[in-house]
């Protein structure tokens, strides 16, 4: 047990209080090394807030932290050497360019001597900076200065990460190869991140935390948050005449796998959803097969989390 | 001390990045010279010594010195990079410490680049060289109790323009209590004693000591107990207002 605690983070009865605002209410939980958490959460939910107490730059108003065994509070140095962190808005010095800035980051990390010039080689080539790393931090574009951060964050090769919206400002690509980077780094860290983007807690997270009003909502894995979904198991399908949709949407109606359809008249999509504990997918298809309606598509859902995520939050934001 | 020596290397680095440098420096230079000749008549007096020179330093660091120490702390709040700074393994002590010394050492630099005026008064009469030495060296204490109050006073707000505001004014307080025409207020009505305790917590008291030629260590450890003071304070103000 002891073991397992020593590389946990894990937070008791966290809370911060802002005047009359709560930010962060009573939150426990532990990530264990190889879990990638997700914080889910409406704007001022308590995500960045909740970020900045496990990173120790803001100070709990009750509760503690612990970060492989040290609490952030009394044993902040030991706690923060294990830890690389992307604040929100990922903040640099702008008049640095990032090979200075990175250098910066090593000294202070006590990062000496050969293992330096490795790593400043190895980041600075995982996030593609050599085109800019001459140039100064405030000429950069957002999703440079955003990999800079990130840099700066994984440099000393941390235990944790703690990532806050790390993919915010980048375009597609970008963001898909910082998600593929955290994937590989995953293994055996713990990677916390921050997210506005649900189809990223999908493509990195094995586990998401949704937050309103500094409480946990949900903690569950992304496939298990689907799973609540109303849309978890239900079949949509297309027909390639919409003039049809209509009597095929009375033959699925009636079967008894299906308990409800809905029609999207924008798109001529179809969706069945399913009795309690029945997959309507074989029966529809054989029903399609047997009728030979034209199908353009045809396809199973897993469920949506924006929709989850709507339905936990009570739709809530600010 | 890696944590302070690495925040003290960023510090100085960025100084001579950005314009701030470049235009402290030309600045403190120019006034001073002008001061100096055009004000204070070092060249007319036809003594050989650089007093009128050193007279104004007091003056000249009440403005300029708070324009440097108001961005220590400010500026990091502003553009959010205190985040960052805090989040490093260091102690919040380190990083006032690395901070402070880089902008001393920037303005000892800016004050050493005054070195014309020494060669000028050597080729033009014979001063003593022991006592100008003497006044330089109070010349940068008192620059470091002016910015070690500044640096106290940008902890509080990320607001450049308020702290060179209250830097300016709470530094004008502890140069004026060393001006004869404030004591002579207090001595009226108030036992010596007292009057003496107000005068020995002005700048000017001590500065005008070392720069009449005397290093007095009492002078010293003033300057370096009101800098101890503020920079402890500065690790406190940063810790109160990182806890709300």
């Amino acid at each position: 047990m002891s073991r397992r605690i020593a590389n946990m983070i894990e937070c008791k009865g966290l809370t911060k209080q802002y005047g009359a605002l709560r930010a962060v209410d009573d939150l426990s939980f532990s990530v264990e090394p190889g879990e990638v958490l997700g914080f889910l959460g409406p704007n001022g939910a308590g995500k960045s807030t909740t970020m900045r107490i496990i990173a120790g730059f803001v100070a709990p108003t009750a509760g503690s932290v612990s970060v492989c065994g040290f609490d952030i509070e009394s044993q902040a140095i030991q706690a923060k050497r294990r830890i690389g962190y992307l604040p929100e808005g990922a903040p640099c010095y702008p008049e640095m360019t990032p090979l200075s800035f990175l250098r910066f980051v090593a000294d202070v990390r006590g990062i000496e001597g050969g293992r330096r010039a490795s790593r400043l080689d190895e980041v600075i080539g995982l996030l593609h900076l050599e085109s800019v790393i001459e140039q100064s931090i405030d000429t950069l574009s957002k999703g440079f200065k955003r990999r800079v951060g990130l840099a700066q964050a994984i440099l000393h090769d941390p235990e944790v990460l703690i990532l806050d919206e790390p993919t915010d400002g980048l375009d597609p690509n970008q963001k898909f190869e910082v998600r593929e980077l955290i994937r590989n780094m995953a293994a055996n860290k713990i990677v916390v991140i921050s997210t506005h983007v649900l189809e990223e807690v999908d493509a990195v997270c094995n586990r998401a935390l949704i937050i309103t009003h500094g409480r946990i909502l949900a903690d569950d894995t992304p496939q298990g948050l689907e799973s609540r979904s109303r849309f978890h198991n239900a079949v949509t399908l297309k027909l390639k005449n919409n003039a049809q949709t209509g009597s095929v949407n009375a033959a699925v109606a009636a079967l008894a796998e299906v308990a409800s359809t809905e029609i999207d008249q924008q798109a001529g999509r179809l969706t069945a959803f399913p009795a309690p504990n029945q997959l309507p997918l074989s029966a529809i298809s054989q029903l399609a097969a047997d009728q030979n309606w034209d199908l353009a598509e045809l396809h199973l859902e897993s469920g949506r989390l924006d929709e989850v995520f709507r339905t936990v939050t009570g739709g809530a934001s600010g | 001390m890696n944590g302070s020596i690495a925040v003290f290397k960023r510090e100085l680095q960025s100084y001579f990045l950005t314009p701030v440098a470049y235009v402290f420096i030309v600045i403190f230079l120019i006034s001073a010279n002008w001061l100096a000749f055009g004000v204070g008549g070092l060249y007319e007096r036809g003594r050989a010594d650089l007093s009128p020179f050193f007279e104004f330093h007091p003056w000249l660091f009440l403005f300029l010195v708070p324009a440097l120490s108001m961005r220590l702390w400010s500026e990091e709040r502003k553009s959010g990079s205190i985040e960052l700074l805090m989040t490093l393994p260091l102690d919040r002590w380190q990083a006032v410490v690395g901070k402070f010394l880089a902008a001393w050492l920037f303005t000892t630099i800016a004050i050493a680049l005054t070195f014309p005026v020494w060669i000028t008064i050597n080729y033009l009469g014979a001063p003593d060289n022991g006592a100008i030495f003497a006044a330089y060296v109070g010349s940068v204490l008192m620059a470091g109790g002016f910015l070690a109050v500044g640096s106290c006073l940008s902890a509080i707000t990320k607001n450049q323009v308020i702290a060179f505001v209250l830097s300016v004014v709470v530094c004008f307080v502890l140069l004026l209590a060393g001006y004869s025409f404030v004591l002579d207020a207090f001595s009226a009505w108030l036992p010596a004693t007292i009057v003496d305790g107000i005068a020995s917590l002005g700048f000017l008291t001590h500065f005008e000591d070392i720069s009449k030629g005397v290093i007095d260590l009492r002078d010293i450890v003033y300057f370096g107990l009101l800098i101890g003071t503020c920079l402890y304070a500065t690790t406190l103000l940063l810790g109160i207002k990182q806890s709300d």
